[in-house]
């Protein structure tokens, strides 16, 4: 059994409040390390056996029709060992 | 005439737009997202709500619904459709408009009476208004900033494909004010306010939102 993961970002010229709002609330909490957040979404897809070449291509096709919106979004696609 | 209505799992402004076509004079014809028959529909309202609850994006999965495979191939054949609020988000995912509705610059979920100017009046929903009318109808989403790169943004202006602005502070974050675009031909419309709540003032804040659903009556007896 193999896991992949995609990894789903908002382009970096889309506004993301919801980013905006977490690095607001970290100082608040006296984490003062961050200079800015941004949030996204990770899917992590559990098939059986190896990962494939064929497979992988799948899901690259998968990620850029519905998981993420190519319009304002940007994906990777990796095995997880 | 008739104009169907779709309800998704999850669409809530479905009786209120079913009610609007029937004021200006049309039928209604209500569609299951389950079913790709348009049952003889002229035109289609895609209306507000949560549709499979807003679930990875707002409008991505019923954008892959059965229903809207049918819609998606009459509305480029040049049939009349409306994205209301949701309905805009389900467009928008489909490739039928371009860009995107994120979420509220605020992250607030607004429910306001929103003046918006209309700045459009040849698209299949507008012609019932003059240019530069303002109207005042509700506007209530969490998901309302539209954006979209420049290029697309530098076209929807200079081709005026722009259908309405909203008028005075920007309430969402949205590029440019836009409160609704329209594709190249005009009978693909989408909205982020709703006119299907402002149809009489029984009911609603004004009348304003009536104009929408008049212009398509005319729309197909003019065509």
């Amino acid at each position: 059994m193999a896991k992949i993961v995609v990894d789903v970002m908002l382009k970096p010229e889309i506004l993301d409040p919801q980013g905006t709002a977490v690095g607001a609330a970290l100082p608040r909490l006296g984490f003062t390390f961050a200079k800015s957040v941004r949030q996204g979404k990770r899917f992590e897809i559990e098939i059986d056996g190896e990962a494939t070449a064929e497979q992988l291509a799948q899901v690259e096709k998968a990620a850029e029709t519905l998981l993420a919106n190519p319009v304002i979004e940007n994906f990777t696609v990796r095995v997880e060992k | 005439m008739k104009v169907g209505v779709v309800t998704f799992p999850g669409t809530l402004d479905d009786r209120d737009a079913a009610r609007a076509v029937r004021f200006a004079g049309a039928q209604a014809i209500s569609l299951w997202h389950g079913d790709e028959d348009l049952h003889g529909v002229d035109a289609v309202i895609l209306p507000g709500g949560f549709s499979y609850g807003d679930y990875l994006r707002c409008g991505a999965i019923s954008r892959f619904a059965p229903v809207m495979q049918t819609i998606i191939k009459r509305a480029n054949e040049g049939m009349p459709l409306l994205g209301i609020c949701n309905g805009f988000q389900v467009l928008c995912e489909a490739h039928l408009l371009p860009g995107a509705l994120t979420r509220n610059h605020e992250l607030h979920f607004l429910c306001r009476d929103q003046k918006i100017s209309i700045e459009n009046t040849t698209s299949a929903w507008t012609s019932s208004y003059t240019q530069g009318q303002e109207i005042v109808i509700p506007l209530k989403n969490g998901e309302g900033s539209f954006q979209c790169d420049d290029a697309t943004l530098a076209s929807l202006e200079n081709e005026g494909r722009i259908i309405a602005r909203y008028v005075g502070e920007n309430p969402n974050g949205s590029r440019n004010l836009i409160a609704g675009i329209t594709n190249a031909r005009g009978n693909v419309v989408g909205l982020m306010p709703h006119p299907e709540h402002a149809i009489d003032t029984l009911t609603g804040p004004t009348a304003d939102g009536l104009g929408f659903f008049t212009s398509l009556l005319h729309s197909m007896v003019n065509k």
